[in-house]
């Protein structure tokens, strides 16, 4: 049970969705432009938003980016199939994950229980990696004592990983164990969500020195 | 190659006519020239030659007295010149090198016909002009009879033959002197047809690699120019034609994305509320909830179409894109099995770690629609068989079910080619081997159909390897 913002023009598809967003058991707030999506936004605060990229007025994308300078709430977007632009311009915007259209209220469900399910790490307590601060049990990060607001796909991504420093993770694997995609999930999620968390908790995000990239294999966390 | 040679074959065909030609007529005048000036010098020197034995032979006949004595013959002899006999019956005189060289054809002529008689003799490489001629003694009533005196000179003509070879020489020069010029006319003909012709054959080779912009200016008003400007007209309505078949190609696509885009926004509220339908159908009758059943099924089929069809316009239009990853190829294969539930049904055969770059979503699309086909309709067992090799990675799915008629080979790639009534009620779009072709395609590689040699259908994949 969460609470849902679902931004989408068409009535019907509007409609639709939140019907079966409700059989699921989600509250639904639903807007019909970008602008009122973001003012719905403050005053609803949900737990999760679902965002169409075709919009009048102000597209889905920069809803997205204006979405993320202000909260750190999980976005799903609507895209079309293959359309890979779309998509990679969605996740450069700060989305956590995509869905096509039309998109089947079980898959769209499951996504959102994956993004919005809470990482419990079984070895709770706080590590230390020379300047960043992770709190397992809080579910905090902090680096050199300031505070670093994550998203929680981006925290789920940092604590899957720094849970064994060292260990190489192919992006399937992450996939599998941050988005829980089972299958063939698209690892551009991956390498977005890698960039979005080292703008975060690197010193140099072009010379990563907690995710670092294992050319041809995946990802680790370091320092090792 | 053939082509390429073309001009250059004309042009060695001009020249060696125009060269043919000219040679000829030239070489054919001065040769008749030379012919005719020669003939006309041996006998201008011949008469000459003949008038003047005859006459030093007039001016002496009349003193002979008869019969004549051995001194009245060398008189004869003397006044003729060197060179000469005279004989009278069993008399003679002679003198020069040369008396023996009288032959006796001349002898019998001078004999039998009883006037000047000539022959022209070569010997010892010299020609020589022989003249005889019988004295007649002629009575006060005017008769002339045979005096029985016979006159023979011999004459060098070496010189007129050396004047006739000067005139052969410079006749076999003139000919000669027209080569070279020959030669050049010939080659500026052979340029001035050839260089229009070959403007022609680069625009129209411009026009046979797609650039229906090609031109070329015509110039005068002969043959070629009229080739041009039909050559350009052509152009033009070719170019023309293929504007207007672009255009409606591109309107067609543009229609097909259109629509299948269109479609897709009551597709989504369809795919949203089929499902709450769905969870709903408890309490029905048993009518309503197959009915619901049914639009549940049919609207997912729509979506499939929709999207098969969306992905066509992307192949049409040319939008399509790949997301490379390199990957494990048997592990991809045994991930999209597993991944429908086909995984107990399929041999997978496949070396371990078999890497290459591919675009995932595109392969497990290939692989699924396949293998679909071949569990649909081919009978167990089904199998995947990976082959690596060097430049090229194959993926095959084969089962043991009746094959593929040979009439339906061709086109099974077609889109929405459905060859038994069978067929149109499966599930798929109709297009899925279409895409999937386009799809091996995308990656440079390609996807053919056949039978297995034990019968059954045998579809292979080909990707190649990308060189790194």
């Amino acid at each position: 049970m969460a609470t849902i913002l679902l931004i989408e023009d068409d009535a019907l598809v509007r409609r639709g969705l939140q019907l079966a967003l409700r059989r699921h058991g989600h509250a639904v707030r639903t807007a019909d432009t970008g602008e009122d999506g973001l003012r719905e936004l403050r005053a609803a605060e949900p737990d999760l938003v679902v965002l169409d990229v075709m919009l009048p007025g102000i597209d889905g994308f920069e809803v997205c980016r204006r979405v993320r300078s202000v909260t750190q709430v999980p976005v799903i977007m609507l895209t079309a199939r293959g359309d890979d632009f779309d998509v990679v311009e969605g996740l450069e915007a700060g989305a956590d994950d995509y869905v096509v259209k039309p998109a089947r209220p079980t898959v769209l469900d499951a996504r959102i229980r994956a993004v919005l399910r809470r990482s419990t790490d079984p070895t709770e307590g706080v590590r230390v990696h020379r300047d960043l601060r992770i709190d397992t049990a809080a579910l905090t990060v902090s680096r050199r004592g300031e505070p670093v607001p994550l998203t929680p796909t981006e925290l789920r991504l940092l604590l899957t990983l720094s849970r064994t420093p060292g260990r190489v993770f192919s992006r399937q694997q992450l996939l599998e164990e941050v988005w829980e995609h089972r299958y063939l999930g698209d690892s551009r999620l991956v390498d977005n969500c890698v960039q979005r968390l080292r703008v975060k908790v690197e010193a140099d995000p072009a010379a990563p020195e907690y995710v670092q990239t294992v050319r041809g294999f995946g990802y680790r966390f370091g320092p090792v | 190659m053939t082509r390429r040679w073309w001009p250059r074959g004309l042009r060695i065909r001009l020249l060696v006519a125009f060269v043919l030609v000219a040679v000829t007529g030239a070489g054919a005048a001065a040769w008749s020239g030379a012919r005719s000036a020669s003939a006309a010098l041996v006998t201008v020197t011949e008469r000459r030659l003949t008038e003047a034995v005859a006459g030093q032979l007039n001016a002496l006949t009349p003193q002979l007295t008869y019969p004549p004595n051995q001194a009245a013959l060398d008189r004869l002899r003397a006044a003729v010149g060197t060179d000469t006999l005279v004989t009278y019956r069993a008399l003679r005189s002679a003198a020069g090198d040369h008396t023996a060289l009288v032959s006796d054809a001349l002898r019998d002529a001078v004999r039998s016909r009883d006037r000047l008689s000539t022959q022209r003799i070569s010997a010892g490489g010299v020609p020589w002009l022989l003249i005889g001629t019988p004295v007649m003694v002629t009575a006060p009533d005017g008769r002339q009879t045979r005096s029985g005196i016979e006159v023979y000179a011999v004459r060098d003509l070496a010189a007129v033959e050396q004047q006739v070879d000067g005139m052969t020489r410079s006749a076999a020069r003139t000919a000669a002197l027209a080569l070279p010029l020959a030669v050049l006319l010939a080659l500026s003909a052979a340029g001035s047809v050839l260089r229009p012709v070959r403007k022609l054959r680069d625009t129209a080779r411009r026009l046979a690699a797609g650039d229906l912009d090609a031109r070329s200016p015509p110039r005068g008003a002969d043959e070629l120019a009229d080739l041009t400007v039909t050559i350009n007209q052509m152009a033009g309505s070719l170019q023309e034609s293929m504007a207007g078949m672009r255009r409606m190609q591109a309107d067609a696509r543009r229609f097909a994305a259109d629509a299948s885009h269109e479609l897709r926004t009551p597709l989504s509220t369809l795919t949203a509320v089929v499902e709450v339908l769905a969870s709903a159908t408890d309490g029905m009758a048993d009518d309503a909830r197959e009915s619901a059943e049914l639009a549940i099924t049919e609207t997912h089929r729509l979506v499939r179409l929709v999207d098969d069809l969306m992905e066509v316009s992307r192949f049409d239009g040319g939008t399509a894109q790949l997301l490379m990853e390199e990957i494990d190829l048997a592990d991809a294969v045994r991930d999209s099995l597993r991944a429908r539930g086909w995984a107990g049904r399929v041999d997978l055969v496949a070396p371990p770690g078999t890497r290459l770059r591919v675009d995932r979503r595109r392969l497990d699309v290939i692989v699924a629609n396949l293998v679909g086909n071949a569990l649909r309709h081919g009978h167990p067992p089904v199998r995947v068989r990976i082959t690596d090799r060097p430049a090229l990675v194959s993926i095959e799915v084969t089962d043991r079910g009746p094959g593929l008629p040979g009439h339906v080979l061709p086109q099974v790639f077609e889109r929405f080619y459905k060859h038994d009534a069978a067929r149109s009620r499966t599930p798929g779009s109709g297009l899925g081997l279409a895409i999937a072709r386009e799809n091996a395609r995308l990656h440079g590689g390609d996807l053919t159909a056949g039978n297995a040699d034990g019968g059954g259908a045998r579809f292979v994949l080909h990707l190649p390897r990308e060189d790194t």
